[in-house]
């Protein structure tokens, strides 16, 4: 491998903008393969989940999944595109084993939805409009295991073993038109747009676009021109670049690598590159195939989509409201501020916190508990905070207890504590292991008069009006309650007790 | 001019990884070439009133509900294959002309 060189972030900006072009794929959420009905459900055995027509045996015929289509469409309406009324799939040509049929059933100059925009905030608020050129349906490839070579790697493999289980399983691709004027800002631009059309995909309920298990994946194309000039260069596609952070890497990397290119005299070579996570690196792949190298033609065995108008009027009804203007609401709602809302949306907890709120809970208790020791939880054991075994309903239940006075924040965190570890309910919690607060009187009492007795010194002091001084006191109080005491109803006995005004 | 040259025919070839030897490539590029005349002609009928097809039916809007319908097992799956291992089709080496 040959090292790269590079010029310095800034200095690339100075002499050159950055042009980008997006390519998002999204694995829909559908039951069934777009084409067949074999499960799309994860974790079968090799093999397991395909027929004749995802193996693309002689005499099989493919029948669109119309949920498929609904979710291009749903897709398409929330990107503000146009909806086609009449178009057709393709048959995009190649010879790669991850597709046994030696072609992917694709959509070429006809896609279902087509000039759009999607709004995206970057983290200080800025919104920057990025358009959408189109949006098509497809399938998903197979999964190649390369066998013989160093670490999986197809270089050096002596063979590959194919697993036809996603072979067939619905895509969206999504293709921005170029994204220019973005300058130093591209690479957080294109990181905001894959996060923001990941919270839309979501929302749409059309997949849950993890895109750690590769349910959405993000091609990002590059090409530099100098400043002031108009005409394009020649770019590179970096492929499957797969979180948000590499998204932003991988751009940053590019512009850094073309602006070292260009400003030596070279010239940029037209190729798909492969990005590396280990150091945010990108190297060569193969040369580019020209797009009539892939010999689209209309797809024979299938015939045209032509969505009517009055389903199309009523999907776009059914839209929920877009995640940008709902997180800017929820915002106020909260009264967050902007960067709080970042971190709680980089978290994944607004749809919890929501939640929690729905059920109940203030939003201030909501945040606090989510952000606080459910995040920590979760960070420790690796999740996602949805991941972890407790429900926004049960968090909304322990905020209440604490707004009740019947747990104090110590013995929350233990009633978290005990619902995460499967112990039940938060009553249930509560119940096992005798976690409420006690301010029954009767019970305070003892212990009350045991910490005047062994404080003798404090106790003169408070007497003497150094009411401050009772803290130490309540200290002693919760220690020997093991931390079970009502904190406000201590002090008042104690200060009763000792013949003072608090 | 319709019509498909030598060095189309060659690269055409190639895309479909099939192996021609020149011989082949100047018979298949002739016949190749009366074919696509052939079919040329149709557009000298065709008038701007006859939308091009690509299906014989006209039909739109064929599709099935997103339910599971069984698979075939993974041994009925790799029967027909050469080989294979680990539940897998085993294919040659991808890369390595290149």
């Amino acid at each position: 491998m040959t090292v790269t060189d590079l010029v310095s972030y800034e200095d690339a900006l100075a002499s050159y903008d950055p042009v980008m072009g997006l390519e998002v794929h999204v694995e829909l959420g559908t039951k069934t393969k777009m084409f067949c009905g074999c499960s799309t459900e994860l974790g079968a055995q090799p093999n397991a989940q395909t027929c004749p027509t995802c193996l693309g045996l002689p005499g099989s015929l493919p029948v669109v999944n119309a949920t498929g289509v609904e979710s291009a469409v749903k897709i398409g309406l929330a990107l503000h595109c146009e909806i086609a009324e009449w178009c057709r799939f393709a048959r995009k040509n190649y010879f790669y084993p991850d597709m046994p049929k030696n072609f992917q059933t694709s959509q070429y100059d006809e896609p279902i939805a087509f000039d759009g925009y999607l709004d995206v905030q970057l983290e200080d608020g800025e919104v920057f409009r990025v358009e959408i050129e189109r949006a098509h349906m497809e399938e998903d490839t197979g999964k190649s295991t390369h066998v013989g070579g160093a670490t999986g790697r197809i270089h050096g493999a002596s063979h590959s073993l194919l697993d036809y289980n996603r072979a067939g399983i619905p895509l969206i691709e999504i293709v921005t038109k170029p994204i220019t004027g973005a300058g130093e800002r591209a690479p957080e631009v294109a990181k905001a747009y894959v996060a923001e059309l990941r919270e839309l995909i979501r929302a749409l309920g059309v997949s849950e676009a993890r895109m750690e298990m590769g349910q959405m994946r993000c091609d990002v194309n590059l090409s530099l021109m100098p400043k002031g000039s108009e005409r394009f260069g020649t770019r590179s596609e970096t492929k499957n670049v797969n979180s948000l952070r590499s998204v932003e890497r991988a751009a940053r990397f590019e512009i850094q690598r073309h602006a070292a290119v260009l400003s030596s005299g070279g010239s940029i070579v037209q190729e798909t590159r492969h990005f590396h996570e280990d150091d945010g690196s990108t190297t060569s792949g193969r040369v580019k195939e020209e797009a009539e190298d892939y010999r689209y033609f209309p797809e024979p065995d299938l015939v045209p989509v032509a969505p009517p108008r009055a389903w199309v009027e009523e999907l776009r009804a059914t839209l929920p409201e877009l995640p940008r203007l709902r997180r800017n609401r929820l915002r106020e709602e909260w009264g967050v501020p902007a960067l709080e809302m970042q971190a709680i949306l980089n978290a994944g907890a607004v749809d919890l916190i929501a939640a929690t709120v729905e059920a109940g809970a203030r939003p201030a208790a909501a945040r606090k508990w989510w952000m606080g020791e459910l995040a920590r939880s979760a960070n420790e054991s690796g999740r996602s905070l949805d991941e972890l075994d407790i429900t926004p309903a049960q968090v909304a239940r322990i905020a209440e207890l604490v707004a009740a006075g019947e747990l104090n924040d110590k013995l929350a965190r233990q009633v978290i504590v005990g619902v995460l570890a499967g112990e039940g309910d938060p009553d249930t919690v509560v119940e096992k292991r005798g976690l409420k607060v006690v301010s029954d009187d009767g019970a305070l009492g003892a212990a009350v008069d045991e910490a005047i007795a062994g404080n003798a010194a404090v106790a003169d002091k408070i007497r003497g009006g150094k009411v401050a001084a009772v803290g130490a006191l309540v200290g002693a109080v919760m220690k020997t309650t093991r931390g079970q005491a009502d904190a406000a109803r201590v002090k008042e006995l104690i200060l009763q007790r000792l013949g003072v005004e608090g | 001019m319709p019509g498909i040259t030598r060095e189309e025919v060659a690269h055409l070839a190639r895309l479909a990884r099939l192996e021609l030897s020149g011989e082949e490539l100047d018979h298949f590029a002739g016949q190749l070439d009366d074919i696509i005349g052939a079919v040329a002609r149709v557009s000298e009928v065709a008038d701007q009133d006859v939308p091009p097809t690509s299906h014989p039916l006209p039909l739109t809007n064929v599709m099935r509900a997103d339910e599971v319908r069984p698979s075939l097992t993974p041994e009925q799956a790799l029967s027909g294959a050469p080989a294979q291992e680990q539940q897998r089709f085993k294919v040659p080496q991808i890369l390595g002309e290149e």
